[in-house]
């Protein structure tokens, strides 16, 4: 009995099932899926490789790097982009001393939000250490306001929030920014970007609202001596945001070593006394 | 006679069981499959010829039965186990540590206080690591009191000079917390009661402080704590 | 339990037999997983995989408890709450990424748990009620495993919270209804995170507990074997402990050697980009899928496209929640009197191709909605009902099983080349009461 009720069941589904293939089928060959621009461009342009040390099992940060990263991001992207879940004292990891990061916090531009404490009125007061780094924009209402109907997104956890992250924003912002080709005009005549945007190849729908952050060598001058390529400081703020998205990436990889070294010699250990318990037993 | 010989004679009796077993086995596989109400009944009698195959007392090959050293055979055991114990113990270490104030709390652990507006005579509350802290303002008359007072007559004896800054004995800075169960006792704010040493009273248990917030009457058993701090102008002190 | 050679427990020391005499907790112990405990000698390393579902459930347990007191259920403060514990709580990282990643490893576990009680026929007669325990567990565990994902509170947090609440609107007449009460507002806000956060609390050790009657059924007729073939006597069994609390032992530790390359070298990898941007209520994400573990469900909810009598939304989700609810009905759906599809040379053809096909529906549940992967998900799905409810009944009446071994230990000797006695005679039987 329960056969014939399952088999009836099973029919029905398979019979509905075949019923939405059928008109999927239809829609394809009716309609097929056009080819879209992005498609088309990132099909073209995968992204390109910010060869960062952090990266693979051996990956280890190096402190320069995030040195002249969060030079790059302090002169160029801090304008807009706030970074507001990492804290000032959190520099200290980048090898900043207690006096160096009192005065980076003490001579942030954008001041913590506060209360007069007279008055009680809203004002502000100068970063502390213990401060996360101060929004830009109050709201994404006065964000909007201030940059053309768009937000600029807070970048704390940006190399975590797209796929392969640490390589996207280096290519975005390195090598991204290119005259729109005539060829992908002529293939998509919509593709044309409006006014106000910017063509970028890397950028999910093409347009970004972000106009070029990095447009020529030495922007940014290195302490370091490093020569400041669009490429180079491309890469150093990859790797700065990098560490802002995963800061505990060293512990976490030494840790996983000692880790995995002392589960092997508990699976060497482990077998030998399942067949040491099992030596007489046949199975 | 069995447990006597090497291991492999042991694959030998069983080896034979499952011969002898033959003629029972097809019973079985007929009940497990397609009836089961054959199964239950035949299970005793499937038992029976097995209970009756096997020797009274006689274990098929149980796993102490070593033939060479047992105490060798089983270090690779005990190792195991201890490396797993071990790994346990390492293991609860983040858990327990987890609890430990964050990185975040740690940081919190400085507060400026800006003395300008304090007059003498007055006092404020203000937070240090999320506890109340009393700056009071003592006037000449509160440090003459506190100065007069025998150390014998105290019960956590100390002098108002060691519970403030040389040159600064008027800037009396305490936790306002209790050191009895931890309440805010009362006398920061003027109009409050000082009890009967002028300087704060516990509303809580009855604790009562002089006006260098030493322990004086009440169940407290030591003075209001001083936190480290450093006077970093003439007006600004840095607690923690 | 039931077989009379089973060991019983002994108190050696004098407080051990007080307490025993009082409460006989370490006597229950000792008859579950302990010496107590006949296990068939024959089992492969696919019966580790009940134990490691244990382990993965009290790793899920320890890290959850830890990570609530850190955690805050409230819209405005949780992912933020979360990104505390990855940055400033001690060791908070490695808890939020063990919480995370071991949801992904207890899935996988019971996965391959129940894929070899489908393989082995551990679902049949005697061990129905263990199956349908196991089916109970699953359905809790998916529960849990959704509403854990929507606490971090990023965009596929959010968006995962409205598309399955969502699924209920597909219910005629008081669908919505049902919805706006299931989240307590008309999108996923506060109070549906809150109420996620308690049930997620709550079912693990609901879990817990049904486990334990998962268990409890299975000492009844006690433990399957890849034979198939019952239990004849004391020389097919060994005690659990110590001979299977070692091959436990190790198989944990490979468990653990997996899970811990998972958190330390690559925790991001089985998670979504997205659920690092904080929920946003005005903004749906591109490309919305739910955990990898939930991929081949997802393809049969979007597999239905048309309608047909009902809406094809209802459909899908009638599919979806069908494509699980079936699994209760398996034993009986079976009918072949061999448990072990390795004597059942037709059906293992089609436990093989099922085993694709699922991987197949979770690869397309992964992608993109296009049309290439829906076809493809459309005939996936198609087959996925079909070899439940039309494939394994008429299967299990028509096919002539391979020989089955008299016995377990008589199996065991013919692997190892020992004497071999005649098979052929046992398959007649079978055939005969077929």
């Amino acid at each position: 009995m329960i056969r014939w009720i399952s088999g009836f069941i099973g029919a029905g589904i398979v019979a509905v099932l075949a019923w939405s293939l059928l008109w999927s089928v239809v829609g394809v060959v009716t309609d097929p899926p056009a080819p879209t621009a992005e498609h088309y461009v990132h099909a073209h342009h995968p992204l390109l490789s910010a060869e960062l040390p952090s990266e693979g099992l051996f990956g280890k940060y190096d402190v320069r790097q995030l040195q002249r990263g969060f030079q790059v991001y302090k002169e160029v992207c801090a304008a807009c982009h706030s970074i507001r879940l990492v804290s000032f004292r959190d520099l200290k990891q980048l090898g900043y001393d207690d006096g160096q990061v009192k005065a980076l916090a003490t001579g942030w531009q954008i001041e913590q939000p506060s209360i007069n404490p007279d008055t009680g009125e809203v004002a502000t007061r100068k970063n502390l250490p213990s401060d996360h780094f101060p929004l830009v924009f109050a709201n994404d209402v006065a964000a909007r306001a201030a940059n053309n109907n768009a937000v600029p997104p807070d970048l704390s956890l940006m190399t975590k929030a797209r796929h392969e992250g640490p390589d996207y924003v280096y290519s975005l912002v390195g090598h991204g920014y290119v005259t729109q080709p005539a060829d992908l005009l002529t293939k998509f005549p919509d593709a044309k970007t409006p006014n106000g945007l910017h063509y970028n190849q890397y950028f999910a729908n093409l347009n970004i609202a972000m106009p070029p952050p990095l447009t020529q060598d030495g922007q940014v001058q290195y302490l370091d001596g490093t020569k400041p390529t669009v490429d180079q400081m491309a890469k150093d703020v990859a790797a700065f945001l990098t560490w802002t998205a995963e800061p505990n990436l060293d512990t976490r990889h030494g840790a996983g070593f000692a880790v995995l070294g002392f589960l092997l010699v508990f699976c060497f250990l482990a077998y030998g006394a399942y067949q040491n318990v099992w030596r007489n037993m046949k199975h | 006679m069995l447990l006597a010989k090497p291991a492999a004679s042991v694959y030998q009796v069983e080896a034979s069981r499952g011969d002898g077993e033959g003629q029972g086995g097809d019973i079985v596989i007929v009940a497990s499959g397609k009836s089961h109400r054959r199964h239950g009944e035949d299970k005793g009698r499937e038992m029976a010829t097995v209970d009756n195959a096997v020797p009274p007392g006689e274990d098929p090959a149980p796993f102490h039965e070593a033939v060479d050293d047992p105490r060798r055979r089983d270090f690779i055991n005990i190792a195991a186990v201890a490396w797993a114990g071990v790994g346990g113990a390492i293991v609860v270490l983040p858990l327990i540590n987890q609890m430990s104030p964050s990185a975040d709390v740690l940081a919190l652990s400085t507060t400026e206080v800006d003395l300008s507006k304090i007059e003498a005579g007055q006092g404020i509350v203000t937070s240090f690591r999320k506890q109340p802290l009393f700056v009071r303002h003592l006037t000449p008359k509160e440090i003459t009191e506190a100065d007069a007072v025998p150390l014998g007559e105290l019960r956590d004896p100390q002098t108002l000079a060691q519970r403030t800054k040389p040159g600064k004995e008027n800037w009396l800075i305490t936790l306002g917390v209790c050191t009895h169960l931890g309440c805010i006792p009362l006398g920061i704010h003027e109009g409050e009661n000082r009890g009967q040493f002028g300087g704060y009273f516990c509303p809580c248990h009855g604790s009562q402080y002089d006006t260098a917030a030493r322990i004086r009457k009440g169940p407290a058993p030591k003075n209001l704590a001083v936190p480290p701090y450093t006077f970093s102008s003439d007006t600004t002190v840095t607690v923690g | 339990m039931s077989f009379p050679w089973a060991k019983h427990y002994e108190p050696k020391f004098a407080l051990t037999k007080w307490v025993d005499e009082r409460l006989p907790l370490p006597r229950l112990v000792y008859s579950a997983v302990g010496a107590g405990y006949p296990v068939p000698r024959n089992l492969n390393y696919f019966w580790n995989f009940g134990v490691l579902a244990g382990a993965a459930l009290a790793a899920q347990i320890v890290t959850g408890i830890v990570l609530a007191m850190h955690y805050a259920a409230n819209g405005g403060v949780a992912f933020d709450s979360v990104e505390h514990i990855m940055r400033d709580v001690n060791a908070g990282w490695f808890l939020r990424y063990a919480h995370a990643n071991g949801a992904s490893m207890f899935f996988i576990v019971v996965y391959i748990h129940i894929f070899r009680g489908l393989y082995y026929g551990s679902y049949k007669a005697p061990r129905e009620m263990v199956w349908l325990l196991g089916v109970v567990i699953f359905l809790l565990m998916m529960a849990t495993a959704f509403m854990g994902y929507v606490l971090p509170w990023g965009q596929m947090s959010f968006w995962g919270a409205q598309v399955i609440t969502g699924f209920f609107s597909a219910i005629p007449i008081v669908g919505d209804t049902i919805r706006v009460w299931l989240l307590g507002g008309y999108a996923p806000d506060d109070a549906a995170l809150n109420r996620f956060f308690s049930l997620h609390y709550l079912l693990p050790f609901v879990i817990a507990a049904v486990i334990v009657l998962h268990i409890w059924a299975l000492h009844i007729p006690g433990s399957n074997n890849p034979t198939g073939v019952d239990v004849k006597g004391e020389q097919d069994t060994v005690p659990f402990h110590p001979y299977y609390t070692a091959k436990d032992g190790f198989g944990l530790g490979v468990f653990l050697v997996l899970f811990a390359f998972l958190i330390f070298f690559a925790p991001n990898y089985l998670g979504h980009p997205d659920n690092y941007i904080p929920a946003n209520p005005l903004a749906t994400p591109a490309h919305i899928v739910p955990e990898w573990y939930f991929w081949p469900f997802y393809a049969i909810l979007r597999a239905f496209t048309s309608d047909f009598i009902l809406p094809a939304k209802l459909w899908g989700v009638l599919a979806m929640f069908g494509s699980i609810v079936l699994l209760f009905f398996l034993p009986w759906l079976d009918s072949s009197p061999v448990r072990s599809t390795n004597y059942r040379p037709l059906y293992r053809i089609f436990f093989w191709v099922l085993v694709a096909d699922v991987l197949v529906l979770g690869y397309c549940g992964g992608s993109p909605a296009e049309p290439a992967y829906v076809i493809i998900s459309q005939i996936a799905a198609a087959y996925y009902f079909a070899h439940f409810l039309v494939i394994l009944p008429i299967v299990s009446r028509m096919e002539r099983p391979r020989p089955l071994p008299n016995s377990i230990t008589e199996a065991v000797l013919a692997k190892h080349g020992g004497t071999s006695p005649a098979e052929s005679a046992v398959s007649g039987s079978v055939l005969a009461a077929e």
